[in-house]
């Protein structure tokens, strides 16, 4: 909008005004999230700038908190040499590192379930035959709507009634996912659900999106070409909601890699996962460690930006539409 | 030619079935196809999620602490109406259960439950139980004479309720009601209306949050929906980038920001305008928790905004012009009434996600800063299931009703993430 010539020097002054405003709340929206980079360089314990720091004195910034990352938690002590033993302790008891492996493997099942899930309950609620279609979806939806502190307090008197007992046969055969005393309760498997509950709405959202643009008549031109139901989806209708698809991974992994308050309540001693590490820190004892762990996270989600941008504007290319 | 006044023949396929039936048939296969796609996740969100708010939802009416542990005395309600004179063999029955208790040790258990109603009971039930043996008849007497609070007809009241297992005083308690000698209801004392107090707050704090992410966004969606395409995209990377960043990073980067010895404050002191003795306490407090939960919620208002602002056609505004409205004519009469449905999409998520934040309050709300979220934790941290669950449920309550209203005024398929 550029500004009109017959413009009065009042909406002049207005014109710049209103840029400047702007550009405050963009900073206001960025600067919390990339002002933890810096600070996580910090030499000292401290969790604002020191004046080394802001004389740009390199004795001022130092990689001590991403070392705590790694040794906080092993035995080895603090000027072991760090040959290949030291690195396996590292990865076997640091901490960080377990908590890192856990949410990774968390996040990584909850995402399997819920995009499979998902992107095959978009397909049905997307054709119009669908029956009930709206009360399903808002349903489906409801589990990002419904407050976590809600959905957690019924995981937890859920989880800790759903046991099964070892000795029968289904028990022996889900025993290995559930925990000692064959609950859902303080086991991967019962966090695994609860994340891909919540990971779903998104999937949902993503994936109906990018099939409302789908142009229906392909599926019956594949068909009457001759191919088969399964041919149809993996060579029509896939290539074309793969970017709604991974967009929806994308948006289920980083709402389980995030998610401490279901952990919080169902979870044990052996699920540490990076937000509930994050979570007892800044309760805590607030270190720079943690900021640390937030710039790496920062990283992640810029990369995580990229790709789902990068996916959209592919989608749109494929699917002809100009960006609105 | 064809007779007209014969019967139309009816209509058949290839294979001779009339197509009506050939059609409701095929239309019915694949609503049933349709169906079974959806099937495997909502047997999934079912188990998942519904049947664990089921069980919360059961939880807040059921709660067996003192109807299983005193089982004469629910005998006793049982044969008895409610009458205000509590005779000895209702005593009698109440030593009996308490022997029972002490031996069981379930005096806290059953104490617990009537302390929901009646404050301060536990330590009554505990003592009583411990000396419940030496007790002799008459025991009414002996019981009053230990602790007078046994001929309180409140406590009566309270254990009569208490002798179902299932019951609607924890929903009585979350609105801060009690009950009356009588068995009537009637408010609590005003210095004691903590939840409809925090329900109040949790709303209005909302409001507070809803109200600030609607000024910051307004002016940025709308900068954004006027920008040429390629610079508007770029800018709208900032405003994704928070949506994609870990809420607990955010929240820590906002204590590095605003606590005592902070940024803004160490720049306020450098800068002069606060003395290093007069630093200002911007976090653990009700206004951390709006500072940071309007950062974070501030993009659930950008994005609704911003696509009901880029399709707003430019002309209407020029054509105000140059009918001589003036600009601020102009905004108020032509461009905000074109904006409401993206107003109203954006303040009713944001209103929704923040009347059950937890997250954000819960590290940086300090005393005050607290919502309802908090207190449901609080409870599901002291054991007291039934009454989180109680509270849990009318917020569950509170947001499915504007869930509802969105899915009418906006509806839900238009939800857009980005």
């Amino acid at each position: 909008m550029a500004l009109p010539v017959y413009a009065s020097p009042l909406e002049r002054v207005w014109y710049y005004t209103f840029r400047v405003l702007c550009i405050l709340i963009f900073l206001f929206l960025v600067a919390p999230i990339l002002i933890v980079i810096p600070l996580s360089f910090n030499v000292e314990p401290y969790f604002s700038f020191t004046h080394k720091m802001l004389a740009l004195d390199p004795s001022g910034y130092s990689l001590r908190w991403y070392d705590t990352l790694l040794t906080l938690g092993i035995s080895a002590p603090e000027d072991a040499v760090r040959d290949s033993s030291w690195w396996s302790q590292v990865w076997e008891q640091a901490t960080w590192v377990k908590a890192a492996k856990n949410s990774l493997w968390i996040g990584m099942w909850a995402t399997i379930l819920a995009t499979v899930l998902g992107t095959t309950a978009a397909l049905g609620l997307s054709r119009p035959e669908m029956p009930y279609r709206r009360l399903i979806m808002a349903l489906l939806i409801s589990p990002m709507i419904v407050p976590i502190i809600i959905i957690g307090t019924g995981l937890f008197f859920f989880y800790s009634s759903a046991c099964i007992s070892p000795d029968n046969w289904l028990g022996w055969l889900l025993s290995p996912f559930l925990s000692v005393k064959g609950c859902l309760a303080n086991s991967h498997l019962g966090i695994i659900l609860a994340h891909a509950t919540l990971g779903i709405p998104f999937v949902i959202i993503t994936v109906t999106a990018t099939l409302s643009g789908f142009d229906q008549s392909l599926i019956r031109a594949s068909a009457s070409l001759g191919a088969n139901p399964r041919t149809t989806f993996f060579k029509v209708i896939m290539p074309l909601i793969l970017p709604g698809v991974i967009s929806g991974a994308l948006f289920a992994f980083v709402t389980s890699f995030d998610e401490v308050v279901a952990v919080l309540f169902i979870a044990g001693p052996d699920q540490q996962t990076i937000p509930r590490q994050m979570w007892n820190g800044i309760r805590e004892a607030i270190s720079p460690a943690i900021l640390a762990v937030a710039t790496i996270l920062v990283i992640v989600s810029i990369a995580m930006l990229a790709t789902v941008e990068i996916l959209r504007r592919r989608s749109e290319r494929l699917r002809g539409v100009t960006p609105h | 030619m064809v007779d007209l006044t014969s019967a139309p023949e009816i209509l058949r396929t290839a294979d001779g079935r009339p197509l009506k039936s050939a059609l409701a048939q095929a239309q019915r296969k694949a609503k049933w196809r349709a169906f079974f796609l959806v099937l495997p996740l909502l047997a999934f969100v079912v188990l998942t999620f519904i049947v664990p708010i089921l069980k919360m939802l059961e939880r807040s009416i059921n709660h067996d602490g003192f109807s299983s542990n005193a089982p004469s005395m629910v005998a006793w309600f049982q044969d008895h109406p409610a009458s205000a004179d509590i005779p000895e063999d209702a005593y009698a029955a109440l030593v009996a259960d308490l022997v029972q208790m002490q031996k069981d040790k379930t005096a806290g258990a059953a104490g617990t439950r009537i302390n929901y109603t009646v404050p301060g009971t536990i330590s009554v039930f505990k003592a009583a139980a411990r000396s419940a043996d030496t007790l002799v008849p008459p025991y009414k007497e002996a019981l009053i004479a230990s602790n007078k609070m046994w001929g309180d007809p409140l406590l009566w009241v309270a254990m009569r309720n208490a002798s179902s297992e299932w019951t609607s005083d924890f929903y009585m308690v979350s609105s801060d009601l009690k009950r009356n000698a009588d068995g009537g209801v009637e408010r609590v004392e005003d210095n004691q209306r903590i939840y409809l107090y925090l329900f109040i707050k949790t709303f209005v704090l909302s409001l507070v949050i809803t109200v600030s992410c609607l000024l910051l966004a307004f002016p940025i969606a709308h900068w954004l929906a006027v920008l040429p395409m390629a610079k508007s995209n770029l800018l709208m990377i900032l405003v994704l980038l928070p949506f994609w960043t870990s809420l607990l990073v955010r929240t820590s980067s906002w204590i590095a920001i605003l606590q005592e010895q902070g940024i803004i404050n160490d720049l306020m002191v450098w800068l002069g305008v606060i003395g290093d003795d007069g630093r200002v306490r911007m976090i653990y407090n009700q206004t951390g928790t709006i500072i940071v939960m309007t950062h974070i919620l501030l993009p659930f208002m950008v994005l609704p905004l911003y696509s009901v602002m880029r399709v707003i056609p430019p002309s209407y505004a020029r054509a105000a012009r140059s009918l001589g409205a003036t600009s601020w004519t102009t905004f108020r009469r032509i461009y905000l009434p074109q904006t409401l449905p993206g107003i109203a999409a954006g303040s009713l998520l944001v209103f929704i996600l923040a009347v059950g934040y937890y997250i954000t309050p819960a590290l940086v709300g300090g005393a005050d800063g607290q919502l309802i979220s908090n207190l449901i934790q609080f409870h599901m941290s002291k054991a007291n299931w039934s009454m989180a669950a109680a509270l849990a449920a009318i917020l569950l309550a509170a947001v499915l009703i504007l869930y509802w209203l969105y899915d009418r005024l906006i509806g839900i398929d238009r939800l857009k993430l980005g």
